[in-house]
């Protein structure tokens, strides 16, 4: 039976339940280990003085303390604008600035050395808004604009215009595991570093360009991180290079482990955005044209600001056809944290910016939003062409409307709201049925390359090694599913391997959805080039066993339930591993690198047009809130979600993925809300704080379902992304929260929405600025 | 059985012992690292420790020795009274399964059995424990392969990344013997102490439920 579509638990079950799955922090302490922590800036925006390290490097313990001075390689990096400086220089740019590394035998010692260090910072005046940036024009690379259409004269022409703002936080990442790497020295300056990061070869490049060693000379190993979700990609190099500096310069292995305060304090997490709208509609809802000007909090430094940006401004059309459309794009940098990469890559903000537009039409017309959404939805054979020039093909969006508000019993649950409000004194409910679409591959072209390697051992055993990264998505469970089936045995004699740098190399991120697709496809590519070599060998074989019955014919031959046959006499079996005997002895290779690269994708980073999607992964949901009107807590009673995700490699694994996701989701856009202190130091930085979703906060009733569609042949096993799609259903959430609202206010909401939004927002009173 | 609850002084038997350390300082840090042969002296040797102590504000130097039995095995250490019980599991008697999260009592993912009882590990002293029964997630099966919890979980999918697993697991097996209503909504209550940043909320429910459902029948 073939292992893809089946239910296989995660290749790591037994290990998590059993407390044997190992973390960085797992890891045992070497003898001469070092704990490795650094002295951050407490000030946002400053010119350093001077740093004084003396009375620290007395301190009985503290083995080693370095500044920016003693990097023997390059201080200035970053994914893709050049401008971070791993530690300060003469400037720091925003609060959690590594500026001294401290070395020591102990925590004990680390923290009376990081007491004792004395840092002069001379103040100065911080930007800590979007506003502010924009009015000093402090940007992060380029604005870039997305245009299509006679958008001026279909204003011109518009029978109804409306204009606003929308806003929506950040959210911290609050992956469990925070960030953690372990640095061991080897010979000759080589270095080999266990990190929880999704892009070891990020890491190690990051390593080798700060010490000034060649990139051979770094060994990155990652083998799985207690969550991610986007923060342990570029937000990753910092620790691990830090570890791997002390290691370099002391010969001792070398460990730093964030604790929970300081990662949620100095690290990014999702940009925060203000995007002022304007949208023109015919008095039936039909948008005619649309602008968006969006801009992002970037944070001190680029990271994947721009990258970002890019996803925000492809995803502002959605799941609607908007003939003229201008969409611009613009990071605006302040004093915070630099915001990275978070599960949805700004496609959250731009698809939450025309969900709100699109309940605003509503709202203006009188009519029901979902009306207006399958109105303006992408068609199947016309009005299928996205704002930057890709074929929405194989639209399934019309299809998911119609059927997830079948499912939800949309309708009559909408006319059940309406009356529960006329008579309800205490609470008000809301509904809402939003869509998806999210574009599959990494919008920067040459991101889109995998390679794995496979190796068949003696006994029919597997192993396989890609450059994905695994932090609980099931990524390894599934690429062991997809070999399996190449080389027709059971899953359970495939092992996925330690992610390392060692055995592949120039991987893209464990990111963008996209790592079953791409390393998935490697692993078959190269489990295929095997396969190829032993179908010679078994034809062979075969014939010269049939004694004259058989010729050879490799077209004939078949792999499957762990046993190799010529279909014209399937009679006769060999084992797999017998196969595998039979190619040794005849010194054929049974190990095999390959190779993939996400074809059809072609995309202008400059003037924003082209083809950079695979595909689209898509799917609606519907949700119903329940509001309290007089404190603003808010309930979830029900949501229904409808993907369409191809055909599923591992049905429970992607599951968990819509679950999570859309709980995630859910979080960002309701509960979690990072409040700063006038001197930019973040509040919320622990759990009794900042409120991530917990179990009590999941929708009451919560079906999760996908159609069945087979049809996604350019991707592998026919199958589709599903990683950070859900995410962005959980807008229909907070449309919902916004529905219930406007049965008694205007009906403009923010994100977060939280209680106390709410609150204030059934007050009438406008909250106080944030963010 | 010992409360846990009770302040450290009701657990001593020897004065002698017992820290002579602000409340500041006490909960302030936490574990020395005594993987490293380096810092062993200072914290094996009495006498050492004695002069040490003049540092103001320097490392603490009063270890006191504790007996912690873990999943049934008794282990003889020599602990700062200040270390707490996460700590001392996970780098004194090297069982890492259990984990720190937020290191705050907050997230849960640091939840072990202390006598039967569900207790977070980051907020709990290893002295305090002096002989109680600490059931950690490497020791729940026993001889068996796995506990039915552990069994739930996995044919559940009731976990992703895996990291708040054990204290998901070690706070569902406590509520199997707390008086916990039947349905969903109660096990959601009584399993509200655990977070989960993939949101596996759904299945942990489920597999909570097969385990009870299963041993009322």
């Amino acid at each position: 039976m073939p292992s893809v579509g089946r239910n296989i638990p995660h290749d790591s079950a037994r290990g998590h339940v059993t407390g044997q799955s190992k973390y960085v922090d797992d890891l045992p302490f070497a003898r001469n280990e070092l704990i490795v922590d650094f002295y951050w800036s407490r000030v946002a925006h400053g010119r350093i003085r001077s740093v004084d390290t003396s009375a620290a490097a007395a301190i009985p313990g503290v083995a080693a303390l370095f500044t920016y001075k003693d990097l023997p390689g390059q201080n200035l990096f970053g994914p893709i604008i050049q401008d971070e400086l791993l530690l300060a220089e003469r400037e720091v740019l925003f609060i959690g600035h590594p500026i001294v590394v401290i070395a020591a035998d102990s925590r004990e010692a680390i923290r009376l050395a990081r007491n004792a260090i004395v840092v002069d910072i001379e103040e100065l005046e911080p930007i800590f808004t979007i506003d502010a940036a924009k009015k000093a024009q402090w940007h992060l690379g380029e604005s870039r604009t997305i245009r299509r259409g006679e958008v001026a004269a279909a204003f011109q022409e518009a029978e109804e215009i409306l204009e606003g703002q929308w806003r929506c936080g950040g959210q911290d990442h609050f992956y469990l595991e925070s960030q953690a790497a372990v640095a061991y020295p080897g010979e000759h300056d080589a270095l080999i570093v266990h990190s929880s990061t999704q892009n070891p070869s990020e890491v190690q490049e990051v390593i080798a360009h700060v010490l000034g060693l060649p990139i051979n000379k770094v060994t990155v190993v990652t083998k799985r991180m207690g969550g991610a979700f986007g923060g342990k990609e570029c937000q990753a190099t910092h620790p691990a290079a830090i570890a791997a500096l002390v290691a370099l310069k002391t010969g001792r292995p070398a460990r730093i482990v964030y604790n929970k305060d300081d990662d949620m304090q100095i690290t990014g997490g999702r940009h925060p955005f203000q995007n002022d709208y304007r949208v023109a509609f015919t008095r039936d809802g039909l948008i005619t044209a649309a602008a968006i000007d969006f801009f992002s909090d970037g944070g001190a430094y680029a990271d994947l600001s721009t990258s970002v940006m890019g996803r925000a401004m492809t995803h502002a059309d959605n799941a609607y056809f908007i003939p003229n459309m201008e969409i611009t794009g613009t990071v605006c940098r302040t004093n915070f944290p630099p915001n990275t990469a978070f599960r949805g890559f700004g496609g959250p903000q731009g698809v939450a910016t025309i969900e709100n537009i699109i309940e605003e039409i509503a709202l203006r017309l009188g009519r029901d939003p979902l009306e207006i959404r399958m109105k303006n939805c992408y068609g199947v054979d016309d009005r299928n062409v996205t704002p930057y020039g890709q074929p929405v093909t194989n639209n399934t969006l019309p299809r998911l409307f119609t059927e997830c508000a079948e499912r939800s019993e949309y309708y009559a649950r909408r006319a059940e709201v309406a009356r529960f409000n006329r008579e309800s004194k205490t609470h008000l409910k809301g509904i809402a049925l939003t869509a998806v679409k999210f574009g599959i591959s990494f919008n920067t072209k040459f991101l889109n390359q995998a390679n794995a390697l496979v190796n068949v051992y003696l006994d029919g055993s597997v192993q396989v090694s890609t450059g994905a990264t695994e932090m609980g998505q099931g990524v390894n469970t599934k690429i062991g599913q997809l070999v399996a089936d190449e080389l027709g045995v059971d899953a359970s004699t495939v092992l996925v391997m330690i992610t390392s740098t060692e055995k592949n190399n120039n991987t893209s991120a464990t990111a963008a959805s996209s790592a079953a697709d791409l390393n998935g496809g490697a692993a078959v590519d190269a489990a295929r080039r095997i396969r190829t070599r032993m179908t010679e060998v078994a034809a062979g074989h075969l014939a010269a066993a049939s004694e004259g019955e058989l010729t050879a014919s490799t077209a004939d031959i078949v792999f499957a339930e762990g046993q190799v046959y010529d279909r014209r006499s399937a009679g006769r079996k060999l084992k797999f591993r017998e196969l595998v005997k039979i190619c040794h002895l005849q010194r054929v290779s049974l190990g095999e690198r390959g190779f993939f690269a996400t074809r059809g994708l072609e995309w202008d980073p400059v003037a924003y047009v082209g083809t950079p999607f695979r595909y689209f992964t898509k799917g609606c949901a519907a949700s119903e809130v329940l509001i309290d009107r007089f404190t603003g807590m808010m309930r979830v009673l029900r949501s229904d979600i409808l993907m369409d995700i191809g055909r599923s490699i591992n049905p429970g694994i992607d599951r968990g993925q819509i679950t999570g996701g859309f709980i995630q989701g859910m979080g960002w856009l309701t509960n979690e809300e990072l409040r700063y202190a006038e001197s930019g130091m973040l509040l919320t930085h622990s759990p009794t704080t900042y409120k991530i979703p917990n179990i009590q906060d999941v929708p009451e009733v919560f079906n999760v379902d996908w159609i069945d569609n087979a049809t996604n042949v350019v991707n592998v096993a026919a199958s589709k992304a599903v990683g950070e799609p859900p995410l962005l259903l959980a807008i229909s959430v907070w449309c919902a929260i916004k529905n219930a609202l406007s049965f008694v206010s205007d009906g403009k909401l923010d994100a977060p929405a939280t209680g106390e939004e709410i609150l204030m927002r059934l007050a009438n009173q406008k909250p106080e600025t944030r963010n | 059985m010992k409360d846990p609850e009770k302040p450290l002084e009701a657990h001593e038997s020897d004065n002698e012992k017992r820290a002579e350390v602000s409340r500041r300082d006490f909960l302030g840090t936490s574990v020395v690292l005594t993987a490293g042969a380096c810092v062993a002296p200072i914290l094996f040797n009495k006498s050492a420790l004695a002069s040490e102590g003049a540092v103001p504000g320097g490392p603490i130097s009063s270890a006191v020795d504790v007996t912690l039995r873990v999943n049934g095995t008794a282990h003889a250490l020599k602990l700062e009274p200040r270390v707490t019980l996460l700590d001392a599991l996970r780098e004194e008697m090297q069982l890492a399964g259990t984990k720190k999260g937020c290191d705050h009592g907050q997230c849960g993912a640091c939840t072990v059995l202390v006598d039967g009882r569900r207790t977070l590990s980051c907020l709990t002293l290893a002295v305090m424990h002096d002989g109680d029964e600490i059931t950690t997630i490497e020791g729940l099966a026993g001889s068996d392969e796995l506990h039915p919890m552990q069994a739930a979980f996995i044919e559940r999918d009731a976990f992703q990344c895996g990291y708040c697993t054990p204290g998901q697991i070690m706070s569902a097996v406590a509520l199997l013997r707390e008086p916990c209503g039947a349905s969903d909504d109660d096990v959601r209550e009584c399993m509200s102490g655990n977070i989960c940043r993939c949101g596996a909320y759904p299945n942990i429910v489920a597999a909570v439920q097969d385990v009870r459902r299963s041993k009322t029948t």
